[in-house]
């Protein structure tokens, strides 16, 4: 079997898939759910309820704002208690409703039976499209881009491939793997919806070599699915960033500042597809999703599926509740994720994972002196040099940092990993583009 | 849940490398060449080793905690390295006092004056060994002791003349340099042992390939068409690469982290450099040595270097 991958930089940290073996466990409805307005990438959802009113699952709650901004439905039935700013994994507060939960009672139009629909033939792109856009699907992967963007390609532009990201390269991470192990049909139909909506006759399945239970059964599966094929990749974070995978897979480089589909490649996550196979076939919005609820020490971690809104100190009681010697509480994994400041923070579309570390693994290491070593530049997958544009954050350089293309930084945090010195790369980096993509934004103006 | 969470930007992972480990390394790689100069020059080899880390070490503890007044960090083990490579960089009958007057030097000057470990321009045992060149002539190339018959002796060890000079040409066999024997400052008596280090340090990658194979294979070039013009007077490019400093300079002198570019195309420019410099001078020069004057003068174009020769970035290609 060949396995592809990309050509620069790139880090191997060790992969911890502890969950790989625990097959999806539904998650019980709390008893309270809180659903921010802000779960996507663009403009927050305008609320469309009021205090006192009675939702069903599924019942749209927010309505997109604007083209960049997505729907938000409600994802338990009951009474909305509240509205007003909840607490986010970012450590903001944000917008969003309080719902107090009353039985389990679904809008009717959802289709909740269990029969896997192949009948795609007669779906028109613009209907993909729109029920995608109403459904309110966003990238599962974690960067929860609105999925209709991605899928409205403009019209001088053509899509020759639709990717779909299944290579999970975060360590612990396990959501992905038994989606494609458990929503496999479910998986290849979202795949070939997909592909009718931006018009291609070729889809891409990449998914890493520490999957190979899921690249067999998907592989096996492919024969029935003319156009999809699944490509193994070989092991190094960070393959799932889009334009890694796009190298990876089809051989072609997006263009520092450019998108995707400039190489004529449409990028969507494997969560992304079933949920777009949810919506187009089974009519049901985003209200729920698999979350790896994992750690070194966690009892019994797990695959659950949850409904989005729900706490997530009830993930960490369903595992057996947050160990002892933990130190930090990651939301997503190790390289990318965001450490918590709350278990009273909702799942979100975005929410792949709850990781758990020890105390021993929650702190950084000593700062030393920068020893020159280079190995930030080799590790860096966009070419950078995070030794410089460190130093040049640091001095408020941004004209030098513009020119030393800052603005390609993906904060991987792949220089941040292999430092041996422990320095804060990372941070004077994300502080550095944050200035820069303001200085570009305003001379635009 | 007594336990406060600590809360911090990503990555929240990290790699297990570390700066005393990587020095430490360097340190294991350098046990060959040890060996086999232990082998080759016994107790003046010994003496010279240990004596050479102790005033680094002591210089490095002693500059930080008294006329810096800072925390010394003589644990990370980069002062050690200067030690060892500055001892491999000196004849094995030399007086401890030179040896002092390099470490002060090599740390004292080339290294703290800078800012310390990350900050010096120019590679600290190189400047020591380069001030006593100068300064020491007579010690540090007059008289080289013999291999093995200097065994037991240390200060009043049998000497001869380096094999790179003209009047030795034609009385070395290859073989001695690449497996040892050849009189010579004590890093540089066993060639082979020098390249087991280097291939170590890339196969733990702590160094890259770039430095060391454009260093040798430059001279290897450039020797040769010199060979070629004029094979009366020129030395055999073999010897050049086998003999004196240069394996042990390509290998780890001129891949010391701190003084050489970062990205890979300017580690094969430096390379290039430092190969042609040496070659010049010791073809052209008044130096039957050349390396330690090319290593410190490409030393001093790194910066530019680092500015012109940029890695390869993601997304450079035009879109068609």
């Amino acid at each position: 079997m060949e396995f592809k991958t990309f050509n620069i930089g790139g880090v191997h940290p060790a992969d911890k898939k502890i969950t790989a073996g625990s097959p999806i466990q539904v998650l019980p409805v709390p008893d309270t759910v809180t659903i921010p307005c802000a779960m996507h990438i663009g403009a927050p959802a305008e609320i469309i309820v009021n205090k006192g009113d009675k939702v069903k699952v599924g019942q749209l709650i927010a309505k997109a704002n604007g083209f960049v901004s997505a729907n938000i439905h409600s994802s338990v039935s009951g009474t909305v208690k509240q509205i007003g700013p909840l607490p986010d994994a970012s450590g903001y507060t944000k917008m969003g409703v309080t719902i107090a939960v009353e039985g389990d009672e679904w809008e009717e139009s959802i289709d909740r039976s269990e029969t896997i629909r192949h009948d795609i033939d007669d779906i028109k792109p613009e209907e993909i499209i729109a029920k995608v856009a109403d459904a309110g699907i966003v990238g599962m992967g974690g960067a929860t881009f609105p999925t209709k963007v991605k899928l409205s390609i403009p019209l001088e532009k053509k899509a020759e491939a639709v990717l779909i990201n299944a290579v999970e390269c975060e360590p612990y991470l396990t959501a992905d793997h038994r989606l494609m192990l458990e929503k496999a049909e479910q998986l290849m139909v979202g795949t070939q919806l997909l592909m009718k909506a931006v018009k291609c006759e070729n889809a891409y399945i990449g998914i890493e070599q520490n999957k190979m239970d899921a690249i067999e059964k998907l592989t096996a599966l492919s024969a029935n699915y003319p156009g999809i094929t699944v490509v193994p990749l070989k092991l190094k974070y960070p393959q799932g960033s889009e334009k890694h995978l796009i190298k990876a897979i089809m051989g072609r480089e997006v263009p520092s500042g450019r998108l995707p589909i400039d190489v004529g490649a449409v990028v969507d996550n494997a969560g992304t597809a079933v949920a777009v196979y949810e919506a187009v076939m089974k009519n049901k919005p985003l209200i729920e999703r698999i979350v790896t609820v994992t750690g070194d020490s966690v009892k019994n971690p797990g695959n659950f599926l949850v409904r989005i809104g729900t706490p997530i100190k009830h993930l960490i009681e369903a595992v057996g509740g947050m160990p002892e010697d933990t130190g930090k509480l990651i939301s997503g994994g190790p390289m990318m994720g965001k450490s918590c400041t709350s278990v009273e923070i909702p799942v979100a579309k975005g929410t792949s994972g709850i990781l758990m570390l020890p105390e021993k693994l929650a702190h950084r290491g000593e700062v030393e002196n920068c020893i020159r070593c280079g190995k930030c530049v080799d590790a860096c997958p966009m070419g950078l040099e995070p030794y410089l544009l460190s130093k040049l954050a640091k001095l408020n350089k941004f004209e030098d940092l513009e020119a030393n293309h800052i603005t390609d930084c993906i904060s991987c945090g792949c220089c941040m990993f292999t430092c041996p010195a422990n320095r804060p790369l990372l941070d004077y980096m994300n502080y550095g583009k944050g200035k820069v993509m303001a200085i570009i934004r305003s001379r635009k103006k | 849940m007594s336990n406060l969470l600590t809360v911090s930007p990503s990555p929240h992972a990290k790699g297990k490398e570390t700066v005393s480990g990587l020095m430490y390394g360097v340190l294991i790689a350098l046990v060959p060449a040890f060996l086999c100069s232990l082998w080759f020059f016994g107790i003046g080899a010994l003496m010279t080793t240990l004596l050479s880390v102790l005033f680094c070490v002591a210089t490095e503890w002693a500059v930080t905690k008294f006329i810096l007044k800072q925390t010394p960090h003589i644990t990370d083990g980069s002062a050690i390295v200067t030690g060892v490579l500055l001892a491999f960089n000196l004849p094995s009958n030399i007086n401890p006092g030179i040896i002092l007057v390099g470490a002060i030097v090599a740390i004292g000057v080339a290294k703290l004056t800078f800012g310390g470990l990350g900050n010096n321009p120019f590679n600290p045992a190189l400047v020591a060994r380069v001030f006593l060149l100068i300064s020491f002539g007579e010690q540090m190339t007059g008289k080289w002791p013999l291999p093995i018959e200097s065994r037991t002796s240390w200060l009043d060890a049998v000497t001869g003349a380096t094999p790179l000079s003209h009047d030795m040409l034609g009385k070395v066999e290859l073989s001695d340099m690449l497996f040892g024997g050849v009189s010579g400052s004590l890093g540089e008596v066993a060639a082979l042992a020098l390249i087991i280090g280097g291939i170590y340090m890339i196969w733990r990658k702590i160094i890259t390939w770039h430095i060391p194979v454009a260093i040798i294979a430059t001279v290897l070039v450039f020797t040769s068409i010199v060979y070629v013009c004029d094979p009366e007077n020129a030395v055999n490019p073999l010897y050049h690469i086998l003999g004196g400093g240069l394996l042990l300079g390509a290998i780890f002198m001129a891949t010391d982290y701190v003084t050489s570019p970062m990205s890979d195309s300017g580690k094969i420019i430096y390379g290039i450099g430092i190969g042609l410099i040496t070659v010049l001078i010791r073809n052209w020069g008044g130096y039957p040595e050349g390396m330690s004057f090319a290593i410190l003068l490409m030393n001093a174009l790194v910066p530019i270097i680092n500015k012109k020769f940029k890695p390869k970035r993601f997304g450079e290609v035009k879109i068609k």
